[in-house]
């Protein structure tokens, strides 16, 4: 039924150019000389490393911002010349979809609907679709503001479907959502385009979700890289995606952390206690073993290519180096042995905000040496554990101890052998990357000698010296976080905390943040972490899957997959096994509660 | 779900969606306001606290002086003169009968003056040559003068008594200065404050408030997806503007009433007419504060912006607190640029002089062309653009 009155093309973006100016004077370019064109109908992506000029290209066909140079023409009006009317006609969800925290969901909904003129009759029909699509109805009372993470983004949903837009543009929209809600926000998008011919355009850093999309254009630095559909990147890694396995009682992220340094490795990830690879060599050359020291003596098949291997050989084809700007030193020789050693022991954690129990009888063990990761959706009391393991929070009963001291007696004594790295960027924005380093090694007690060999050791190991002069504030998404973490690690503590640390990060950023994580790991740092991707879960020696404030599963990846084989296919994967977990405990207690 | 077209577009245009849209604003904009502690307390309970602080902890009378009478030799002349002092509402008297004793209650501050009536007052008096003497606590000394003023004219209707009473008048006739204020016959400092009080509520809730709100958008990314519909930046200046319009105008009636039957002060100008004036006001704050907040785009910026351009030169600049012809020349040339000053001027006029339209319209006039040309900018300043 759509009118497709604009020969097809939803975007046609000629030669478009933007850039910014820095405080410091400098000039960013944020979009260089970019051609494309979003055909009408369907989901299309844009994929990229962070500063690719995702966000600013999306802002620029929402009319928010002008062009420098170029043109850009939406459903067949140049923005340029009539932002309103584009504006009338399409509907946009930024990043941070800015719904009225203080509005109920209702009332969020009827502002959208009066803003777009929907009439009373229209909303009658409309909003049970909506209501029942989102899941919100039984919410409508309820504030924006005490929704969780992955309702918000439904409901921001909600309020741009609401004027039936030509176009929708979403901007990131499952960043810091869980696999569950992730899950159902895809599902309506696709039933909008299925069902109602939507054209979609989204940024992603989640590149399935790009593989789910009709066409993709993938951004490098405020140029295009290519476009069409994902196939087309996918086959550009065609016959070079390979699975190695580990020697016995190796981890696979060893394994992967040494294929990473190989040059002729693109890309390598721990993936159902294997590795996979992807190598530099193409066609029947490319068989990895004879180019690979690393990989002698192992055994290797090759698989089917995935897009997140075609989108690593492209990135890595434009920029030769870009994939691996990694020098970071090589793993101590022999890796030491795992000790059985327990650093953090919880028995029948509890903690109760008023009559709510966020966190329910928990318990684990983690061992020195460990990464540990905590999972599950929002909501599931992960943070709130976190902040008790931190000695941030006090719990309401339980036994918790930490490096040897008891959290709920000690706590001064055991946060002196705890880094802690919060979800928000937590530093100083004004100071420069070396006075953050300088006043939180005083702020640990380091003097002398040993503070400039900290802060030194901070600024080699992160790779921050080049900008170590620049206000923390200014610098790139994935270098803040660097800054992060070496400010944690600054005292050397023998337990890292990280909330959420690749929440929103690019795939080539991640890679990056968990080789770190993985040499920590190998010099017998514990590591407790927390994150959303499911994938993430791999380069773990053990994973919690938590829901609802009770603990549902732990155990190493293999066995956490495990139990949702019992349900699922036999290669299930990580998101899978956590996804069928998370729904099996909800229907259980379902059952149980009336 | 509808098709959208071309049809559909001509309606955004239309008056009525441009109606229906700005109903919406206005509405989403009023259930914030009442739902937010913040803009409860700058909207309802700062004017309540001002009002109560206003009028009865601060005054700038002088009530109550606490003064020893010092009777060396209590006589019934002695008493009567000293009965001026006890009976007045402006002194809180202590009698005594020896000077070092007050002088002692003085230097512990426990009284602000002593009046000192010599053992052989009654005779002098009889010949014509009495003598009181008086000593004031000088380190406020304007409060010190006002004390003095207070105690000589207390003497002066004492001595008018007796000279009514057919007592010998010494040297022809005692000459009592009488002295009249106009407009403010009382004295009372209330009539000048409440016209102030006025001023700041409007300036606290016109543009405080209203940059608040504007930059909690901007700082929350409200703004952005808003941005990205059918709605015009007009109706959005717009819908910021009529709930505080409306919260503004309540302040004033508040303060009328307080102004009216808490300090009694006299009402003498015509209440439409004040309603025009403050509406004029409340219009130029309110685009002051839409114009700073479109400008920084941060709350905290905002607000010490519009503290500083607005709320202290309403305080200290507009001739409410401090006469402006005491000040010098400079500040006096920068007043004229203040609209708080106009409005003072013109809130005093019909509050204690009535309708003088030679004051009236001038002011007014000046207000009205400050209002446009600010609202004019502030629409200006906001547009659908990020950067």
């Amino acid at each position: 039924m759509s009118m497709q009155p604009h020969g097809g093309v939803a975007v046609l973006g000629r030669h478009v150019r933007k850039t910014f100016r820095r405080e410091t004077g400098e000039t960013v370019v944020a979009l260089d000389d970019l051609s494309l064109e979003v055909p009408h109908g369907g989901l299309a992506a844009l994929v990229g490393p962070d500063g690719a000029g995702k966000t600013t290209l999306i802002r620029l066909i929402a009319g928010l911002m002008p062009l420098d140079a170029g043109t850009l023409v939406v459903n067949g009006t140049d923005i340029a010349r009539d932002p309103q009317r584009v504006q009338d006609r399409i509907a946009y969800m930024p990043q941070r979809f800015g719904l009225y925290e203080d509005l109920t969901v209702r009332e969020n909904l009827d502002l959208y609907a009066s803003l777009h003129g929907i009439s009373d009759e229209e909303r009658r029909r409309r909003y049970p679709e909506l209501f029942q699509m989102t899941d919100l109805a039984p919410f409508t009372g309820r504030l924006a503001g005490h929704l969780s993470g992955g309702m918000k983004q439904k409901l921001g949903l909600a309020c741009t479907l609401i004027g039936a837009p030509e176009l929708l543009l979403l901007d990131e929209p499952t960043v810091g959502v869980d696999p569950l809600s992730r899950r159902e926000l895809w599902e309506i998008i696709a039933r909008l385009v299925r069902e109602q011919n939507l054209s979609v355009l989204l940024s992603t850093s989640y590149l399935d979700e790009a593989e789910r999309c009709d066409q993709v254009f993938v951004l490098r630095e405020g140029k295009l890289l290519a476009s069409g559909p994902p196939g087309e990147v996918t086959a550009l890694a065609a016959g070079r995606s390979f699975e190695a396995e580990p020697q016995a009682g190796e981890p696979a992220r060893n394994l992967q952390s040494r294929l990473l340094d190989e040059p002729a490795i693109i890309d390598a990830v721990p993936e159902a206690g294997r590795v996979h690879l992807v190598s530099a060599q193409n066609g029947k050359s490319a068989a990895p073993e004879q180019s690979a020291a690393a990989l002698a003596g192992l055994s290797i098949i090759p698989v089917p290519a995935r897009f997140e291997d075609g989108f690593m050989v492209l990135l890595r084809q434009q920029s030769g180096a870009a994939g691996k700007s990694l020098a970071a030193p090589p793993l101590s020789p022999e890796p030491a042995a795992r000790s059985d050693e327990t650093i953090i022991t919880v028995h029948d954690l509890v903690r109760k905000f008023g009559t709510f129990t966020a966190v329910d009888r928990v318990s684990f063990e983690v061992h020195r040496g460990e990464i540990f990761g905590l999972l599950g959706p929002n909501g599931a009391g992960k943070t709130t554990t976190f902040r008790m393991l931190c000695g941030l929070l006090s719990a309401t009963a339980g036994t918790l101890r930490v490096a040897g001291f008891d959290l709920r007696r000690a706590r001064a004594s055991a946060r002196q052998h705890i880094g802690y790295v919060a979800q928000k960027f937590s530093l100083y924005g004004q100071l420069t990357v070396a006075d953050n380093l300088e006043f939180f090694a005083s702020a640990y007690g380091l003097r002398g000698r040993r503070k400039r060999e900290r802060v030194a050791w901070a600024l080699t190991q992160f790779e921050l010296e080049p900008l170590m002069r620049l206000p923390s504030g200014q610098l790139p998404g994935g270098y803040k976080q660097r800054l992060a973490m070496a400010t944690a690690l600054l005292h050397s503590p023998d337990i890292l905390f990280l909330d959420e640390p690749t929440s929103g990060a690019d795939p080539l950023a991640r890679r990056e943040f968990w080789r770190r994580i993985t040499q920590f790991a190998e010099q017998r740092v514990t590591v407790v972490v927390t994150t959303h991707f499911m994938e993430e879960a791999e380069y773990c020696d053990r994973v919690a899957i938590l829901d609802g404030g009770r603990m549902l599963a732990v155990g190493t990846p293999a066995e956490v997959r495990g139990l949702a084989a019992a349900a699922g296919p036999d290669r299930a994967t990580m998101e899978d096994a956590f996804i069928a977990i998370v729904e099996r405990a909800r229907e259980h207690r379902m059952d149980a509660s009336p | 779900m509808i098709a959208p077209g071309e049809p559909k577009l001509s309606w955004h245009a239309s008056g009525r969606a441009r109606l229906q849209r700005l109903a919406a604003l206005v509405r989403k904009e009023t259930y914030q306001l009442f739902r937010d502690p913040s803009a409860i307390a700058i909207g309802i309970v700062m004017p309540v606290l001002l009002i109560l602080m206003f009028g009865f902890a601060l005054s700038l009378d002088v009530k109550n002086v606490p003064v020893a009478v010092v009777l060396e030799n209590p006589s019934p002349t002695t008493a009567e003169l000293a009965s001026g002092f006890v009976l007045s509402p402006y002194f809180d008297t202590r009698e005594l009968t020896s000077m070092p004793s007050a002088e002692q209650l003085l230097l512990q501050q426990k009284v602000d003056g002593i009046v000192r009536i010599r053992s052989d007052f009654a005779r002098q008096l009889n010949s014509g040559n009495g003598q009181a003497q008086i000593l004031v606590y000088g380190t406020d000394a304007n409060r010190a003068r006002i004390i003095e003023a207070y105690a000589q004219g207390a003497i002066a209707q004492f001595q008018a008594r007796r000279a009514a009473e057919g007592y010998a008048a010494p040297s022809g006739g005692a000459a009592v200065v009488q002295s009249r204020m106009w407009f403010n016959e009382a004295d009372d400092s209330h009539y000048f404050l409440v016209p102030g009080l006025i001023v700041l509520i409007m300036t606290l809730i016109g543009a405080f408030l209203t940059t608040l709100v504007m930059a909690r958008e901007w700082e929350r990314g409200t703004l952005e997806a808003l941005f990205v519909t059918p709605v015009r930046a007009g109706e959005i200046v717009i819908s910021k503007m009529i709930p505080y319009f409306v919260l503004g105008m309540m302040g004033l009636a508040l303060c009328i009433f307080a102004a009216k039957f808490l300090f009694e002060v006299p009402f003498r100008g015509s209440v439409l007419l004040l309603t025009g004036v403050s509406t004029l006001y409340l219009l130029v704050a309110l685009a002051i504060g839409l114009l700073i907040s479109s400008l920084t785009k941060s709350q905290f910026v905002a607000s010490m912006a519009t503290l500083i351009i607005t709320f202290l030169p309403a305080l200290f600049l507009s001739g409410f607190l401090f006469d402006l012809r005491s000040m010098p020349a400079a500040i006096r040339v920068l007043s004229y640029a203040l609209p708080a000053r106009y409005y003072v001027n013109l809130l005093q006029t019909l509050f204690l002089a009535g309708n003088i339209w030679s004051v009236v319209l001038p002011d007014a006039a000046v207000l009205a062309g400050m209002a446009a040309a600010l609202l004019a900018l502030a629409r200006a300043v906001t547009t659908k653009r990020l950067a």
